[in-house]
């Protein structure tokens, strides 16, 4: 792998305020054109990690390198190539969306002969035309957050760090936010950081997923949903007769369907149904056998589907003992 | 450089688009006018003294609570908020964003400074004003406004509080400027060591008319070591 390749390193990080340890002993690295979810309880050490990432708080050991230069030695020029949403968006709330781009502008030196052109650009990418003149302590939370990206992307940096880009908005707000952060991760590097499961799933190649201040899992989506045993297929069916007679029976007949491995009964949906849950053998998919069987039966099929192994099962498990609650 | 001006410029407009600065000027300007005409006519001499020369309830004093004010949200609510945050993952020294707040704060009060002139003019007008003292009087004012800036955004920078800001960096200025006054009550050698630190005493001498470069020292060391501390104690942050 060419180093240049790899546009944000971290090595042995570490972290500790008076009374904890936020963040252990933390390594991993992203690949230039990467879009990388960090994820973690509240409380795993996700916005330490950024800080430190980002130039805010001096790691206790260790180093954080952004394109191969050393956060804590070369903090300005590091800090050049990235942008950075902070929690919450904090942002000046008695100033007006324009002049608080115009103040971002000035500190990031933009050429003062482009600036105007670039603001504009950034300003319509992020669908801020509408409130340019409105102070940014009266917007909604979801224009405050594309404040927050503008201010991120005004000097067009490699590498965007988001922490918790959708945390407090509506579903709506969620969705266009991803929708921008994914327009985004086309052409840049992104790491955000979240507790929301299916953001991850929606949004980034890799995820790392942080707990205690430790990494415990560095993988793709897809890898962390596998899961070791196969898929999980959820079946609801009409009882032709007593139910708990019918149960027992069709647990049976499921049992000897073609690739199908463990069968358990579940709640169905009311009105003399049953649900089951049966868990494929490997890597088999019984589905069109299980159809047949019904077929076969006459079994009034009235649900079937292919569950994947979720991510908060995986996360759940990577991250148990924890004693902080999460979502 | 352009960083300090980009700082400077965005406070500046924080306090003009807020009625701080009006409320500054203003107040300063009606208690300091009332605090020189009320003496002028009693002492029926075309002189400046009351003006510039600090006394225990003098326009310097007023000034010592007024920079208090101005200064105690310049770091602290930045840090209470948040944006303090955002401020240093951008690339800006710490030193940059400290003094472009106090070339802020100092700004604000150097324009307070600046509408007494009329005041200055009202006197001439009305005898013959020996001009040395004025000019040596507002050269000492804009020394002391910026030592106690100075004091104030460090203050500023050691909590998330705005109030405790105002207190701590009110008790500061207070004691250095009312230890010229008490002086008389403590042991007699540290008397001179009292004297010389008080922000008062330098003030005195230059509302004489004596631009002395000792005083013009101890206004800069204050307040070149107050902005030091106060980046020193942005940089802990990163620690």
């Amino acid at each position: 792998m060419a180093e240049s390749q790899v546009l944000v390193e971290a090595q042995g990080l570490a972290k500790r305020f008076a009374d904890f340890e936020a963040v252990k002993d933390l390594s991993f690295s992203v690949k230039r054109g990467e879009v990388v979810g960090i994820l973690g309880p509240n409380g795993a050490g996700k916005t330490t990690t950024m800080r430190m990432l980002t130039g805010y708080l001096e790691p206790n050991s260790g180093k954080a390198c952004i394109g191969g230069l050393d956060v804590s030695k070369e903090r300005l020029k590091a800090q050049r190539m990235l942008g950075y949403l902070p929690e919450n968006a904090p942002l000046y709330d008695e100033m007006m969306v324009v002049d608080y781009l115009r103040f971002v502008a000035e500190i990031r030196q933009l050429d003062p002969a482009t600036r105007q052109q670039k603001l504009r650009t950034i300003c319509e990418r992020c669908g801020l035309m509408d409130v340019l003149g409105k102070d940014v302590g009266h917007l909604s939370k979801g224009y405050r957050q594309r404040v927050g990206l503008a201010q991120a992307l005004l000097h067009d940096p490699d590498l965007l760090i988001l922490d918790e880009p959708t945390s407090g908005l509506d579903p709506n707000q969620i969705i266009e936010i991803r929708k921008l952060i994914k327009e985004l991760g086309q052409d840049k590097t992104v790491l955000l950081s979240t507790h929301i499961l299916p953001e991850v799933q929606a949004t980034c190649d890799r995820i790392l997923i942080i707990s205690n201040g430790k990494l415990v899992a560095d993988d793709t989506p897809e890898a962390l949903t596998a899961g070791e045993s196969g898929a999980v297929i959820q079946v609801v069916v009409k009882s032709a007769g007593a139910l708990e007679q019918e149960a027992a029976r069709l647990r049976e007949l499921f049992e000897k369907v073609k690739g199908v491995g463990r069968v358990e009964s579940q709640e169905g949906e009311g009105n003399g149904t049953l649900g089951f849950r049966l868990t494929a053998q490997g890597n088999s998919d019984p589905r069109a056998e299980l159809f047949g069987c019904a077929v076969e039966h006459e079994l009034v099929l009235l649900n079937m589907n292919k569950e994947r192994v979720s991510l908060e099962d995986t996360f759940r498990s990577l991250t148990l003992g924890e004693g902080e609650s999460h979502e | 450089m352009n960083n300090i001006i980009a700082i400077t410029k965005r406070e500046l407009r924080g306090y003009f688009d807020s009625p701080v600065a009006y409320i500054v000027v203003v107040v300063f300007l009606l208690v300091s006018g009332w605090m020189l005409f009320s003496s002028l006519f009693i002492m029926g001499r075309a002189d400046l003294r009351p003006f510039f020369s600090p006394s225990p309830f003098s326009p310097s004093m007023l000034l010592v609570i007024l920079s208090a004010a101005i200064t105690m949200r310049l770091v602290a609510e930045e840090r209470k908020s948040g944006t303090l945050e955002m401020l240093t993952t951008m690339p800006i020294k710490d030193s940059e964003v400290v003094l472009g707040k106090f070339l802020a704060g100092l700004g604000l009060l150097a324009s307070a400074l600046l509408f007494t002139a009329a005041y200055v003019l009202t006197v001439a007008a009305l005898g013959d004003l020996d001009w040395g003292p004025v000019i040596s009087g507002y050269l000492g004012l804009l020394l002391f406004s910026g030592a106690l800036v100075a004091m104030g955004i460090m203050c500023s920078t050691w909590t998330s509080n705005q109030i405790v800001a105002f207190i701590v960096s009110f008790i500061l200025g207070a004691g250095l400027y009312y230890i010229y006054w008490l002086q008389f009550f403590l042991p007699e050698f540290i008397a001179p060591i009292a004297e010389y630190i008080s922000v008062s005493f330098h003030l005195d001498n230059m509302a004489r008319g004596v631009i002395d470069s000792r005083d013009v020292l101890y206004y800069l060391t204050i307040t070149g070591g107050s902005l030091f501390l106060a980046v020193r104690s942005l940089e802990q942050q990163h620690a």
